[in-house]
């Protein structure tokens, strides 16, 4: 059984949950991913990066937005109780070597999955800087943990609540022209990681991310996740979730997330009912 | 199209009992009795619903049908049967109405009869060789020995007659089955009989493999493969769900650290072909893989209750011509496309679909757009699907598959309105055991190599069978070779000696 163990919300609609896992906790790397589904004939498959693990435990910590039907119900699940189904690790684990200078970008949830990729990134011995952003103060994620392993951290909100009043392509852009990091890695939402993609074109520094896609299966059985890389089709659950950020069709990308827009929006006005969450509020 | 109720088949059939039931029949006599018909959901309402549309003959029908069988010494319909069962000696049975003497000789070849009494192409297989077939120059009358399989299948499980086989004492032996589809659970079962224990692994949240997600409720209930599960379970073996062997563990842990004696692989075809053409990652086109799982395995059909969303169809194009593709056309129209068409580049002769869904999918309205073949898929300005080019071809020559080749007709081409694409042009081999397990031998469309007899694979104590062996193949080719691997896994163990 999948236990959580542990429950913390961070804003409103953003939640961290540590899941005793051990199987997966033995075996995850920095990068992959888990996929969970609630139990029952409806509930949905949803993709889900794992944002740390601890093997000793046996547990895994999850760190996810309450976006659609079945976010919002795994945030009404309490300490002591269990997730029915928990599938990982998933994918392929991030690359890891010593680059020389590494500049991890995060905005919003992908944060979380960002650190334990800076986090590896850092014993293979890269500098390590990072950039993270959200809409506000309240939305900003492990801020502590970045600050304490990273040579800097620079934080962004859209609202200039907190830190930086930028979007994080900003100090992106400034880092890679006096910095120059030998590698970027963004995890974010996929306009944020577009963005980023064009920021760090021009200056043909290599970029990585992290694509989080439509997704069922998450073995390669459904092809839901497909991408467009380089004008070839991949599969984000088997060939990713990490790709070369300047061989991702963007546009496609975005297009294909849209697919159930007008489905998802309908149910995600009927879970803020049940989470009693205040419009506006998130 | 005419339909006819079972309540009026069953009648029919208590008249042709009464004519032919008490005596001793000649062959000739054998050959005048009208082949019985499965009776059927009417097509107008069974496309407003998801339950099952082939109903089963009645017992009047299952005795008339079985008395068809000429009892031929030769017995060309077991040749015809890739797992070889006893076809004349089980409808024999069922002629006298020993129902449960039928099915136990079925079981001694075949463990799933009521899955493949449905799901098998019996037309290519053991009715293709019948004689009352060739006798009537119609393989369309041959004996419909699938039906009276599906029948006795049923009976057993109706009337309760289901017994858990009996488990040797335990030898301390442990095999993992990987996988939960047919191969799998034919092994899991013969294999514990044998008093190993046994624990499958299966990746999604439900067991069943492609039973579960890939073949519709309408064609396969699901309380039917339920059933087998439940089976299993009474028998000891051990199921462990979300567990996709090759990340949650790799097969040299299983082996090395969990302490497994023996490993069967049968993980299926994982991985949707896709044509590679122009648009094929625009909204709106879909593997089979994806369509049919988020409608059988998520059970979106259930737009009320679902939290996986369906995406909201029109018209319909489905490439192949396959049973995936008539089960991904014929769900379509269940979940309220208005048009739906089969666009396949052979005709209907060659298309390898069972008859029977053919003509299902015919009298539910489908259409089919036989000898033409997609070049292109076009979007409108939101990146959404909504037309697509087609070229037509003529048949050429025989290809390696014997069937004759598409080829296409230069200047042909032209555009057709559809708002949905789907794909059901089959699997390749999913390549995550090969990549995660040293030593394993694939061949070049990474099929994992095995031998004949026996199954096993280029390492000690690992047997595979089933699609991720045979590519695309069916419910009983996989479940024949689960039972040549049990068997060849028994006799390793054997072989072993006691553990300790």
């Amino acid at each position: 059984m999948f236990t959580i163990l542990d429950k913390e919300k961070i804003s409103a609609e953003v939640f961290k949950m540590e899941v005793l896992a051990p199987n997966i906790a033995r075996e995850r790397k920095a990068g992959q991913f888990v996929i969970l589904q609630q139990g029952g004939d409806f509930a949905e498959r949803i993709p889900l990066t794992i944002a740390d693990a601890n093997p000793e435990k046996g547990s895994i910590t999850i760190v996810f937005q309450a976006v659609g039907e079945a976010t919002h119900e795994l945030a009404t699940l309490e300490v002591g109780q269990s997730i029915a189904n928990v599938l990982g690790p998933l994918g392929q684990p991030t690359h890891i070597e010593k680059f020389g200078k590494v500049l991890c970008v995060g905005g919003g949830v992908g944060v979380a999955p960002m650190h334990p990729i800076a986090q590896a990134m850092k014993q293979a011995g890269n500098e390590l800087k990072i950039i993270i952003g959200a809409r506000n103060k309240e939305l900003i994620l492990l801020e502590k943990e970045m600050r304490a392993m990273a040579d800097e951290l620079i934080i962004c909100t859209d609202d200039g609540s907190y830190g930086r009043k930028a979007l994080v392509t900003e100090p992106l852009k400034e880092l890679c022209e006096s910095w120059k990091p030998d590698l970027v890695v963004a995890i974010g939402p996929p306009i944020m990681m577009k963005f980023c993609t064009a920021t760090t074109r021009p200056l043909q520094i290599p970029t990585v991310v992290s694509l989080n896609t439509i997704m069922i299966d998450g073995t390669g059985m459904c092809g839901g996740c497909r991408v467009s890389i380089n004008g070839e089709t991949k599969f984000v659950c088997v060939d990713g979730p990490e790709f070369d950020a300047f061989a991702v069709d963007w546009d496609n990308l975005l297009l294909r997330l849209g697919t159930f827009r007008s489905e998802e929006q309908e149910a995600h006005h009927r879970c803020h009912i049940g989470l009693k969450i205040n419009e506006g509020e998130a | 199209m005419s339909h006819t109720s079972r309540e009026q088949l069953d009648l029919e059939a208590q008249d042709l009992l009464k004519t032919y039931g008490a005596k001793k029949l000649t062959v000739k006599e054998r050959l005048a009795i009208p082949g019985q018909e499965m009776p059927a959901q009417i097509p107008s309402e069974r496309v407003n619903n998801m339950q099952e549309v082939a109903l089963g003959y009645t017992e009047a029908q299952v005795k008339v049908e079985a008395l068809r069988c000429l009892q031929c010494k030769n017995a060309p319909c077991i040749k015809g049967c890739p797992v070889q069962i006893d076809i004349p000696l089980f409808i024999a049975k069922a002629a006298e109405g020993d129902y449960a003497g039928s099915v136990a000789v079925i079981k001694e070849n075949s463990l799933l009869p009521a899955i493949c009494g449905r799901v098998c192409p019996q037309e290519s297989q053991c009715q293709l060789t019948c004689t009352v077939g060739k006798s009537l120059k119609s393989i369309d009358k041959a004996v419909n020995i699938g039906r009276i399989e599906r029948f006795v299948a049923d009976w057993e499980s109706e009337s309760k007659q289901r017994s858990t086989p009996l488990i040797a004492a335990p030898t301390g032996k442990k095999i993992g089955v990987v996988g939960s589809g047919p191969a799998s659970m034919t092994v899991a079962a013969d294999v514990r009989r044998a008093g190993h224990d046994v624990v499958m692994f299966e990746a999604l949240h439900k067991t069943g493999g492609v039973l579960v997600y890939g073949i519709p409720e309408f064609r396969l209930p699901k309380r039917i493969v339920k059933e087998e599960f439940d089976t299993l379970l009474a028998m000891g073996v051990k199921i462990e769900r979300n567990f996709l062997v090759g990340r949650t563990a790799k097969l040299a842990d299983l082996m090395e650290r969990e302490g497994f004696d023996a490993i069967f692989l049968g993980t299926g075809a994982g991985l949707p072909r896709f044509l590679h053409i122009e648009g094929e990652n625009l909204v709106g086109v879909f593997s089979a893989n994806e369509y049919l799982t988020r409608s059988n395995l998520m059970r979106a059909y259930d737009r009320n209750r679902a939290g996986t969303p369906l995406y909201n169809s029109r018209k319909v194009a489905v490439f192949g011509g396959g049973n995936v593709a008539m089960d991904a056309a014929r769900t379509a129209r269940r979940l309220g496309a208005e048009e739906v068409t089969i666009v396949y580049r052979r005709t209907e002769a060659e298309m390898p679909a069972r008859r029977e869904e053919v003509a299902h999918a015919k009298e539910e309205g489908i259409k089919f757009l036989f000898l033409h073949a997609p070049l292109q898929i076009l979007g409108d300005e939101k990146g959404r699907v909504h037309q697509v080019k087609l070229i037509t071809c003529r048949l050429g020559d025989p290809d390696d598959s014997g069937r004759r080749s598409p080829i296409e007709i230069p200047g042909s081409e032209a555009l057709y309105d559809y708002d949905t694409v789907i794909v059901a042009i089959g699997n390749d081999s999913n390549p995550l055991i090969k990549q995660t397990t040293e030593g394993l031998d694939v061949n070049r469309w990474g099929n994992i190599i095995v031998d004949e007899k026996t199954c096993k694979t280029s390492l000690e104590g690992v047997y595979a069978g089933g699609d991720i062996v045979l590519g695309a193949a069916t419910v009983i080719l996989a479940m024949g070779q689960g039972r040549q691997a049990a068997k060849a896994i028994n006799e390793y163990l054997a072989g072993m000696g006691e553990s300790d």
